[in-house]
């Protein structure tokens, strides 16, 4: 980016990414992609680890990077695409599905939005040596849809619809990315979380306890809701 | 009488479908941009610079600003004196039909599904949807559409507080709002906080959401009071610590907006709506002479909406008093 005063390391990765690719990346780096990538959320995850039924295609020839993601896409009258942005969605509701999917993909990257939590990158990415890149803003979806070269394919678009369904991209420069997970399991959002914690009593103080208290209601401003 | 076509209600309501995808409202640019300035967090400074630049692309390459195109909803405020070709019922399936086509043409994400079966028209239409909602306009003959995408899972709360609370629990539960959905980004800010604030909690609700999608940064409540709070408040969430994405900083609230209804005596009901990064809304003006005029200012409250009177005085009676 051009005159950034933010100033953070930047990479480029290629897809198919391997282990050595990963090694030394440290959280907050900024990611730019190119190669394969494919899209997967609940829907896929459900027919074929849920429903056990086989995957399009070898799942580790279509791509060793998820994205969770709907596309903004329509299919054209000629069966051709056009995807004009993409953008992630809430990556943590899909955290049970992840250790069987690097088991049966081989996946080593999670595209997403919000990242998961720190025991969840040590005790599922860790061991599949995998990273959590998070999209940016959550909003860019026009840079990231600029960076999409073409689509390769579309998997069970009849099946589970546009926003569910398998998208191959090809992509070129994809990003801004940010490494949120690295090898080590280390978390920039929680990172982030642990020092804003330590100051967000201050926004309260003075404030009078509320008038009725609620079930389920806690106090502890440190605790997130995912 | 002359009246407003259904042809340049169609052809306005799919502008406005199309812009609000794909054009971030100016005013909401220049908070952002100036947010950015100010932010000292490096990776939060990162987030908004980033944004910006989205917005230049989505607007260059005519491709939405984000993918998460939310769901589409219109606001229509009706002038008095307007007349339409086929009425009301006309309008809204006019409506209807504007989000099928923007949703295949932009392309907006079918995002509404029936939510038990989980079945998706792929087209942003289906039951009570999209949401169309009315209001009216003393001596105007004009109508304005304004369409609104919001995304819709997080950012948002209710609770039912009490006059005991006063301004101090406004402020908790406002702070509490921001920082649940804040960490992580979830509420995608830098976000305009809409607040309802009164009525009854359904009222609560729809003022809160109006709060947020219909006015623009910079806009205050024209009740001193109330404008004072909402400068406060974006204050407030600003001094958390946190920035874009939950990242440490303090771009979390671009500005407040707080409307109000009066409401039970025993009760405080309020409200709190993020708009998030992505404030996509977008109005067409129609005239009754064929014109349309479109703009990013939905100019939805007007001292009509807001009355505190029973009745209101016609131009006629207006004009006699002040002769």
């Amino acid at each position: 980016m051009a005159n950034s005063k933010a100033n953070l390391n930047t990479i480029r990765l290629k897809t198919p990414i391997t282990r050595t690719d990963l090694e030394g990346i440290e959280v907050g780096t900024v990611v730019y992609l190119d190669g394969l990538i494919m899209t997967g959320r609940e829907g896929v995850y459900q027919r074929i680890l849920g429903d056990g039924m086989a995957p399009p295609d070898d799942l580790s020839r279509i791509a060793n990077v998820n994205f969770h993601c709907s596309p903004a896409a329509s299919v054209n009258d000629d069966g051709s695409f056009n995807v004009g942005a993409v953008t992630a969605t809430a990556s943590f509701r899909f955290a049970k599905w992840l250790p069987r999917w690097f088991e049966v993909s081989g996946c080593r990257v999670i595209i997403g939005k919000g990242g998961m939590s720190e025991a969840h990158y040590r005790d599922i990415f860790v061991p599949a040596g995998a990273v959590y890149l998070t999209t940016v803003g959550y909003g860019t979806g026009a840079l990231l849809g600029r960076g999409i070269v073409e689509v390769e394919a579309a998997h069970w678009l009849d099946e589970l619809g546009i926003a569910q369904a398998i998208w191959v991209l090809k992509v070129e420069n994809f990003g801004p990315l940010l490494v949120e997970s690295d090898l080590a399991g280390n978390s920039l959002f929680e990172q982030n979380n642990r020092a804003i914690n330590a100051q967000i009593e201050k926004a309260y103080e003075g404030l009078k306890p509320p008038a009725l208290s609620r079930y389920g209601e806690t106090d502890d401003k440190t605790q997130e809701l995912i | 009488m002359s009246v407003i076509t259904i042809a340049a209600l169609d052809e306005a309501a799919f502008q406005i479908m199309c812009k609000a995808g794909i054009e971030i409202p100016e005013d909401y640019r220049q908070g952002i941009e100036a947010m950015s300035g100010e932010e000292t967090g490096p990776l939060s400074c990162f987030v908004l610079e980033s944004m910006l630049d989205n917005w230049t692309v989505a607007n260059n390459d005519r491709r939405p600003m984000c993918a998460d195109t939310g769901v589409p909803r219109y606001y229509v405020k009706v002038g008095n004196e307007a007349g339409i070709e086929g009425g009301f019922i006309a309008l809204e399936a006019a409506l209807r039909g504007a989000t099928a086509r923007a949703t295949q043409e932009v392309p907006l994400r079918p995002n509404r599904v029936h939510p038990l079966s989980r079945h998706d028209n792929n087209n942003n239409v289906g039951i009570n949807a999209p949401e169309i909602e009315w209001s009216f306009e003393p001596d105007a003959d004009w109508i304005d559409i304004t369409t609104v995408h919001k995304g819709g899972l997080f950012g948002t709360d209710y609770r039912m507080l009490f006059p005991g609370d006063g301004v101090d629990g406004i402020k908790r539960f406002f702070l509490d709002t921001m920082v649940a959905f804040g960490k992580r980004g979830l509420a995608c800010q830098p976000a305009i906080v809409g607040i309802g604030l009164g009525g009854s909690k359904d009222t609560t609700m729809v003022l809160g959401k109006q709060a947020a999608c219909l006015r623009t940064v910079g806009d205050r409540n024209p009740d001193l009071e109330i404008a004072a709070l909402e400068l406060a408040l974006t204050e407030l969430g600003n001094s958390i610590g946190m920035g874009a994405m939950g990242f440490a900083g303090r771009s979390m609230v671009v500005d407040t907006h707080i409307e109000v209804g009066y409401t039970h005596t025993g009760g405080m009901p309020m409200s709190v709506h993020c708009f998030c990064l992505s404030s996509r809304r977008a109005t067409a003006r129609l005239f009754s002479d064929g014109g349309i005029a479109y703009r990013t200012d939905p100019q939805w409250f007007t001292p009509y909406m807001r009355r505190n009177s029973i009745g209101w005085p016609t131009a006629k009676q207006i004009s006699t008093q002040s002769g």
